[in-house]
C-alpha cells in the first residue's frame, strides 16, 4: 500500500511511534488480518473451496451427481471416475461438488439463525436485566447442558420427516436440509448469546450510552445503533466459528443416518455407512469428502482466529 | 463453603426440571413406539387401543409428563377402555427414581442404561487419562520450547486435531491398523466390538479392542486440551517466582514439574472437570463406529424407536452428571486456590 512507502531512511524505533494515517475499523482489521499468515492461507483455501463447488456445477448436472448405476458400484478411483463411484454406483467427484454446496449452504445459514436469535437473546438479557434475564440465562443453561448432538439427534427424530421438499433456485432440495439447518441454528445459539450479553452488560455502563439516553435516544435506538455495532468483533468471530461448527454438526447427524436424507448430497451423508465397507478396504467412501469436510473446517478455523486477532481492539499492531 | 454447595444445588433443582419438561415435550414427537412393537407383524389395531392405553400413551402430555415425574400409583387409570378409571398405576416416578420401563424389550430404563453405562465410563475415563497425560506433555514441551519449530508443528498439529470430525479420524486409524496392517501381515488391531466371542471378555480382550476408541477420541481432544497447557504453562513460567527459584538454583526440571505445573494444573483441572461429562456424550459417534456397547449407541437404538423411558433416562443422566460435575469442578477450584472466595 501507498501509505508504507517511507522516505525517511531512519529506523523506526517501534510501531507505537509510527505516524498511522487515520483508518476505520474494517481498514484496520484487514491490515491486521494480513499479517496473519495462516489466517490468509485459510482464506484462500476457502476461496478455492467455494470456487471447487460453484465451479464444478459448471462440469457435472445435478442429475449426472445423483445418477446411479449398480453394474459401476464401489468403483476405484480411476480417469473416468477420479474419485470413484459409492455403493450404489454414483460419481463421487460429481457428489462432492454438489454435497459441497449443500454443506456450504448449511453452514451459511444455520450460523445465521444462530446469529439472530443468539443476538437478540443475548442483547434482550444483557440489556434489561431482571426477570427476563433470569428466565432466558436459565433456558441458555438448560440448552447448554445437554450435549449438542444429543439434542441435535432429538430435535432431528422430532422434526423429520415433517418437511416436504422445497424448491429454490430452480432446484429440487430434500426437506431435511431445512430441519438441519433449523435445529443446528436453534441449538447453536447460547454460545453466542453468552457472548453479546457480556458485551451489552459491560457497554451499557459506558458515558456514551448515558448520553445517548439523555438526548432521548429510544432504547431500540440505543441497543440497535449504540451498543450492538460497538459488539460487533466478537460476534463476527462468533459467526466464522458458527460456520465451521455448523458444518461439522451436520456432518455427524448425517453420518449417524439422521440428517439429510439422499439423493441430496451434503458432505456428511456421503460418508454414511462408510465403515461398513471398511474391511473391504475401500478407502474412496469416506476419504474426499471427509477431506473436504477437515479442509474447510480448517480454512474457517484460521480464517476465525485471524479475525479474532484483527478485531481485537486492544491489539497495538497495525 | 457449605453454604456455596446448598445454594448450587439448590438451583439446579429448577435446572433439571426445565430441562427434563423440555426435552420430554420434544421426545413426544419421536415418531410411533407401537410401530415397531409387533415385530414383522401388524398390530392390529384394538391391540394398538390396548397397548396405547396400558402404556399410558393416550394422555394428555400434561398428564404423561406428571406420571413420569411423579409416578401413577396415587392414581387410578382406565386400562380396558370401558372409560371407567379403576386400577390404580404402579409407576412411581423419576422424583422416587422410577424411570419407567423401556417400551422396546419392556424392563426397567435404569437397568437398561446401567447396562451400558459400565462400558462407557470405563472407556471415556481411559481415554480422559490419556488425553490429560498426552496434553500435558504436548503443551508443557510447547510451552519451553515457544516459537520453535517444534512449537508451531505442534500449533499446527493442534488445529487439524481440532477441525478433525471424530468420524473421519476414527476411519482413517482404521484403515490404517486394521485394515492395511491386515494386508501386509502386520498385527493388526480390532475394529469392532469390546472383545472376540471366541476367547471371551478377557482383560487382555478388552484392553486390546479399547486402542484405537480411545487413540479417536484423544487425537481431537488433545489440540484444544494442549493449547490450553501450553499457555497456562507461559503464564506461569514468565512469573517472578520462577525467576527467583531459577535464582536459587533449584534444578530445571523440578521448576518446570514443581513450581510452575502446580500453579498451572488449577486451570486445567477445570477443563477437565467440564469436559468430563461431555465425553460421556460424545461418545455417540465413536461408539457407533466402534461398535463399543455403550450408552451412545444405546441412545441411538433407542431413539430411533421412539423409546422415551430409556431416551429421557439417558439424557437426565447427562444433564445430572454435567451439573454435579460442574459444581465439583467449582469446589475443588476454591480448595486448590486459597485466593477463590465464593459470596
Amino acid at each position: 500500500m501507498a501509505t508504507h512507502s517511507n522516505p525517511d531512511p531512519r529506523p523506526v524505533s517501534s510501531p507505537d511511534e509510527l505516524e498511522t494515517p487515520v483508518l476505520t475499523l474494517s481498514q484496520l482489521a484487514w491490515r491486521r488480518f494480513r499479517r496473519h499468515k495462516m489466517a490468509v492461507t485459510g482464506a484462500i483455501t476457502l476461496l478455492l473451496l467455494v470456487l471447487y463447488c460453484i465451479g464444478g456445477a459448471f462440469v457435472f448436472t445435478e442429475e449426472f451427481a445423483n445418477y446411479n448405476d449398480l453394474s459401476i458400484k464401489l468403483q476405484p478411483p480411476s480417469s473416468e471416475h477420479p474419485f470413484g463411484t459409492d455403493t450404489i454406483g454414483r460419481d463421487i467427484l460429481a457428489r462432492t461438488v454438489y454435497g459441497g454446496q449443500i454443506s456450504l449452504l448449511i453452514g451459511l445459514t444455520a450460523m445465521i439463525v444462530e446469529i439472530m436469535v443468539g443476538v437478540v437473546i443475548g442483547a434482550l438479557t444483557g440489556y434489561f436485566g431482571g426477570w427476563l434475564d433470569s428466565l432466558l440465562m436459565r433456558m441458555t443453561e438448560a440448552v447448554l447442558i445437554v450435549p449438542q448432538i444429543f439434542l441435535l439427534l432429538v430435535m432431528a427424530k422430532f422434526f423429520g420427516g415433517a418437511v416436504s421438499n422445497i424448491n429454490i433456485f430452480g432446484r429440487e432440495f430434500s426437506g431435511s436440509v431445512v430441519v438441519i439447518i433449523l435445529i443446528i441454528g436453534l441449538t447453536a445459539w447460547p454460545y453466542t448469546a453468552r457472548i453479546v450479553r457480556a458485551q451489552f452488560l459491560s457497554l451499557k455502563e459506558n458515558e456514551f450510552i448515558l448520553a445517548a439516553r439523555a438526548t432521548g435516544t429510544s432504547t431500540w435506538g440505543i441497543i440497535f445503533r449504540h451498543i450492538l455495532p460497538n459488539s460487533i468483533a466478537p460476534i463476527v468471530v462468533a459467526a466464522t466459528l458458527g460456520i465451521a461448527n455448523a458444518i461439522t454438526l451436520e456432518a455427524y447427524i448425517s453420518f449417524l443416518g439422521l440428517g439429510v436424507r439422499p439423493p441430496t448430497a451434503t458432505w456428511g451423508n456421503m460418508l454414511e455407512g462408510a465403515y461398513n465397507y471398511i474391511d473391504q478396504g475401500i478407502y474412496w467412501l469416506w476419504l474426499f469428502p471427509g477431506l473436504l469436510i477437515l479442509l474447510i473446517v480448517l480454512s474457517i478455523n484460521f480464517v476465525g482466529d485471524g479475525l479474532r486477532d484483527a478485531l481485537d481492539p486492544r491489539s497495538r499492531a497495525i | 463453603m457449605s453454604r456455596y454447595i446448598v445454594r448450587r444445588l439448590l438451583q439446579a433443582i429448577p435446572l433439571l426440571f426445565l430441562i427434563s419438561l423440555l426435552l420430554f415435550v420434544m421426545l413426544q414427537n419421536m415418531g410411533d413406539p407401537l410401530a415397531t412393537m409387533g415385530g414383522r407383524t401388524m398390530t392390529r389395531s384394538e391391540d394398538r387401543a390396548r397397548l396405547t392405553r396400558q402404556l399410558g400413551l393416550d394422555k394428555p402430555i400434561t398428564v404423561q409428563y406428571l406420571y413420569w415425574l411423579a409416578g401413577n400409583d396415587w392414581a387410578k387409570i382406565d386400562l380396558d377402555g370401558d372409560g371407567v378409571a379403576e386400577t390404580s398405576g404402579i409407576r412411581k416416578g423419576v422424583l422416587r427414581g422410577d424411570f419407567g420401563y423401556s417400551l422396546v424389550n419392556r424392563q426397567p430404563a435404569m437397568e437398561v442404561i446401567m447396562e451400558r453405562l459400565p462400558n462407557t465410563i470405563l472407556l471415556m475415563l481411559s481415554a480422559e487419562v490419556v488425553i490429560v497425560f498426552g496434553s500435558l506433555l504436548i503443551g508443557i514441551y510447547a510451552a519451553l520450547r515457544q516459537y520453535s519449530f517444534t512449537d508451531n508443528l505442534v500449533t499446527t498439529l493442534s488445529f487439524i486435531g481440532y477441525s478433525m470430525p471424530i468420524f473421519f479420524v476414527a476411519l482413517g486409524l482404521m484403515y490404517i491398523f486394521a485394515v492395511n496392517f491386515k494386508a501386509w501381515g502386520l498385527p493388526y488391531l480390532p475394529t469392532v466390538g469390546m472383545f472376540d466371542p471366541r476367547v471371551g471378555k478377557t482383560l487382555w480382550q478388552v484392553a486390546w479392542h479399547m486402542i484405537l476408541p480411545i487413540i479417536t477420541i484423544a487425537i481431537t481432544s488433545f489440540a484444544a486440551n494442549s493449547r490450553y497447557v501450553r499457555s497456562t504453562m507461559l503464564e506461569a513460567l514468565g512469573q517472578d517466582y520462577i525467576r527467583t527459584a531459577k535464582a536459587k538454583g533449584i534444578p530445571r526440571r523440578s521448576i518446570v514439574f514443581i513450581h510452575a505445573l502446580k500453579n498451572a494444573s488449577l486451570p486445567i483441572i477445570t477443563v477437565v472437570g467440564l469436559d468430563l461429562p461431555f465425553l460421556l456424550g460424545g461418545a455417540v459417534v465413536t461408539e457407533r463406529i466402534f461398535a463399543w456397547p455403550g450408552m451412545g449407541r444405546l441412545f441411538l437404538d433407542h431413539v430411533s424407536r421412539a423409546d422415551t423411558p430409556v431416551v429421557m433416562g439417558i439424557l437426565m443422566l447427562i444433564a445430572f452428571a454435567v451439573i454435579t460435575f460442574q459444581i465439583i469442578t467449582d469446589v475443588l477450584y476454591a480448595w486448590l486456590d486459597p485466593r477463590i472466595r465464593y459470596n
